[in-house]
């Protein structure tokens, strides 16, 4: 077993999507208007357009495309720190290759890399380090990015920076949490999702208990959810499972990668390393309070924020947009007055045509078909 | 995002800094297995399996018999489904 | 000849001298380049003895590191053009070569990019018959540029063309896809992967060639380099306004270079390819044509990969191996990893 093309299989997926046809008239709202579901992580995201599952599933079916794709919700004014750290003529400043392209109030990274700046294209932090170490006179600053999943990469990367006695390695920390973002999504007064698809990943770290909270305190059924196409499918299953049998629980779809409790070792890490911000700032949804983490004090040598100076201007979005709006479910990607006309991926202007992984990328690119079919519904 | 994938383990290249070397598909990485060893499971117990690696890092072992349990379960759902069909097909008027 | 280029070896004086005779009219061996006017003089009949419209086309290779698995920037700048030569059907001839060189390049690297210019070349069966050498001050380049302009001939009658693409067409193509973007995803070591996959980098003409023998009507043609078998695809959808429809199982892709894939979150549809080309043929060709191209070394996996329809117009639609679908867009710009 090589578990990738084993849970690619089209004859299990027939399999699945006729139980969810079986299943949905048991559904009491479900003839009433589509059931939303949303999937929060934009690993999920890319998967259900890179398969075209959103054309497979009945018509009853509306996947929310939710927030988790860390580049995209990423503020005009984090990326405008990233270009000035990189900018410093000491510096190194080290990427994954998704954020290259973001834009900042004025240039992204490519953008500076094309202007002179020394920017480099990693696949993990440990590369960073190894930079570092073969550069004892450049400083430098790796962009830590992403969410839980990631944290425990870059924690235990500082740890061995300290470790080794490398002090001319430091992280631009903008990891952000999965948890309280989910439940100010829940909290806010449009929200009309009837289930979720809980990112793989993140649980893989943090196990299950936190998104109890889903379930219990506001009565939506959770599915822990594995990135390839079947897993996907059956996740989507089992909370219409849950939403016909009347059931709101938290369940583990992805046990093979998922252990209930998480991954103690790099949770540890993460606590030795980061501690929560009182609030950060995501590109679409605004200020969430305890989104983000940043480094504690005892590891301050290694933080870039403190270490040079940073601009850390808050740059607004632009008005016209509405991002929020499209991650809640409220509107559509193609009902947003901007989508497709001032906003495409060559010139995107919210959070979710930032990168592939965001709703509005992901509609203009891959799918235009299940666009003109709505459209069609509608009209 | 998130990006994850499967690979296994060949060698640990380097034991006090738990380094090992992973195969995805026939391309090799070094990856930091700090996540997956403790006293129950030491680096050197680590070659041969499977795990899901992000970002330089392997972050789960990969549970077969889970993941077997869940083909099993949708090879069993895809049974069901074609007995089904067959019913249909057999009430039909012919 | 040790040592490496200076800046004497472009003044016009003997040390230029020296670099033209032994490494370039001895490397590239022939007559019409041994001539050493000022141009290369092309007789005519010979030319239209293979057809009646010239073809003409140029390119410029600035690939780091010059060298990398499977090939090296001397084999590209000769592939490069002759497959930008043969797929307008045309038969490829004579090449130009210019080159510019940064100060201090090493004579040996030169030496050995001469070689395989001259190996490729002959392969390809062509010729370089004229060139200018330049030379320039440290860090104004990057070690070696290449440019090469080709000419080749269309046999008469040969009317291939993106917008010829009609509704019931199929699609073919001659091989396994992604090789060379995967073998270069890495080449410098930034991502520290140790990847097997070897670029595809060979020249087309004779493949070409035969399937022009099996079937002179070919419809579209062209190689799928930078943007891969998506922007090629996307280039015939959009001139011929058909839709383009592609069985995600019948495209061949190799399990290394699906590995690479995986691990930085890349679509190898997008990723270069140096020696593969998309061909679309009237359906009762292309058999004959799959049959001519997989008789030929440079087209023995070559397979049919989907069929083209009227409509959704100018789009590319891959039919996924998993029951769904999607369209196949350009993208914004260069392929980037997604990890994070």
């Amino acid at each position: 077993m090589k578990f990738v093309d084993e849970f690619r299989d089209p004859n299990k997926a027939r399999a699945l999507i006729r139980e969810i046809e079986t299943l949905l008239p048991q559904i009491p709202r479900a003839d009433e208007r589509p059931l939303q579901i949303m999937e929060f992580c934009g690993g999920h995201t890319h998967t259900i357009f890179r398969y075209g599952l959103e054309q497979m599933l009945p018509g009853a079916i509306e996947l929310v495309h939710g927030p988790g794709c860390p580049v995209c919700v990423l503020p005009m004014g984090r990326v405008d720190d990233c270009v000035a750290l990189a900018e410093r003529p000491e510096v190194i400043f080290t990427t994954f290759g998704d954020a290259m392209r973001v834009p900042g109030s004025k240039k992204s990274l490519l953008q500076a890399k094309a202007e002179g700046a020394d920017v480099r294209m990693v696949y993990s932090p440990l590369d960073a380090l190894a930079l570092a170490r073969a550069n004892p006179d450049r400083e430098v600053i790796f962009f830590a990015l992403g969410f839980e999943t990631t944290m425990p990469s870059t924690a235990l990367t500082v740890l061995a920076a300290e470790r080794e006695g490398i002090d001319n390695f430091s992280l631009f920390c903008n990891h952000i949490t999965t948890v309280p973002t989910i439940k100010a999504i829940l909290d806010s007064p449009d929200m009309q999702i009837d289930a979720f698809l809980a990112p793989g990943h993140v649980s893989m770290v943090v196990g299950e208990a936190p998104f109890r909270f889903v379930a219990e305190d506001y009565g939506k059924p959770i599915v822990i959810t594995g990135f390839e196409p079947l897993d996907i499918l059956q996740s989507l299953w089992m909370v219409i499972r849950q939403l016909a049998e009347g059931r709101c629980e938290v369940e583990n779809q992805y046990r093979r990668i998922v252990p209930p409790e998480g991954n103690s070792a790099g949770l540890e890490a993460v606590a030795k390393v980061f501690e929560l911000r009182e609030f950060f700032e995501w590109r679409g949804l605004g200020s969430i309070d305890h989104s983000g983490v940043r480094m504690r004090e005892e590891y301050a040598r290694f933080d870039a924020e403190r270490k040079f100076p940073v601009p850390s201007l808050k740059i607004a979005d632009p008005r016209s947009c509405q991002c929020g709006e499209v991650l809640k479910g409220v509107i559509r990607p193609w009902e947003c007055k901007v989508y497709g006309r001032q906003c495409t991926p060559q010139t995107p202007m919210g959070a979710l045509m930032v990168s592939s992984e965001g709703a509005c990328a992901a509609y203009y690119q891959h799918g235009r078909l299940a666009v003109e079919a709505q459209r069609g519904q509608a009209g | 995002m998130c990006l994850g994938i499967p690979g296994q383990i060949v060698e640990i290249v380097d034991h006090e800094n738990l380094l090992a070397r992973v195969d995805v598909a026939g391309v090799r990485r070094e990856i930091n297995i700090a996540c997956i060893v403790d006293d129950a499971h030491p680096p050197e117990a680590c070659v041969g399996d499977w795990v899901l690696m992000h970002v330089g890092f392997a972050m789960s072992r990969i549970d077969e018999a889970e993941a077997r349990k869940t083909l099993a379960l949708l090879d069993q759902l895809g049974e069901v489904e074609a007995e089904l069909a067959t019913m249909r097909a057999s009430e039909a008027p012919t | 000849m040790n040592g490496t280029i200076t800046l004497a070896h472009g003044a016009g004086g003997r040390a230029m001298r020296e670099l033209i005779d032994t490494l370039f009219v001895g490397g590239y061996g022939n007559d019409l380049l041994a001539a050493l006017e000022d141009q290369a003089r092309l007789e005519l009949d010979a030319l239209v003895a293979h057809g009646d419209r010239l073809a003409f086309t140029t390119d410029s290779y600035v690939v780091d590191p010059l060298f990398f698995p499977g090939g090296d920037i001397g084999k590209l700048a000769i592939t490069g053009t002759v497959n930008d030569l043969a797929v307008g059907g045309a038969r490829p001839l004579f090449l130009s070569c210019g080159m510019i060189l940064e100060e201090g390049l090493p004579l040996d690297t030169l030496r050995r990019v001469v070689a395989s210019m001259k190996a490729t070349a002959d392969e390809a069966g062509v010729q370089i018959v004229t060139g200018d050498t330049k030379i320039v001050h440290r860090g104004a380049a990057d070690k070696l540029f290449i440019n090469t302009a080709g000419i080749g001939v269309i046999p008469a009658g040969v009317d291939i063309r993106a917008a010829r693409a009609r509704p019931g067409d199929r699609i073919l193509i001659n091989g396994w896809v992604g090789d060379h973007g995967a073998a270069i995803v890495d080449a410098r070591g930034e991502l520290a992967l140790d990847n097997p996959v070897e670029t595809d980098c060979q020249p087309l003409s004779g493949l070409v060639e035969a399937m022009l023998a099996a079937c002179p009507d070919i419809h579209c043609l062209r190689d799928a380099t930078r943007g891969g078998i998506a922007g090629v695809l996307n280039e015939f959808a959009t001139a011929s306004g058909c839709a383009l429809h592609i069985e995600e199982t019948a495209v061949p892709i190799r399990d290394t270079v699906r590995g690479v894939c995986e691990i930085l979150g890349l679509d190898p549809l997008y990723l270069a390819n140096e020696g593969k080309l998309v061909a679309i043929v009237a359906p009762e060709d292309a058999e004959p044509v799959l049959e001519a191209m997989r008789a030929h070394p440079a087209g023995r996996d070559a397979v049919i990969i989907g069929e083209v329809t009227e409509s959704p117009t100018g789009s590319v639609i891959l039919h996924t191996g998993f029951g769904g679908e999607r369209i196949v867009d350009l993208l914004v710009g260069e392929q980037l990893p997604r990890i994070c």
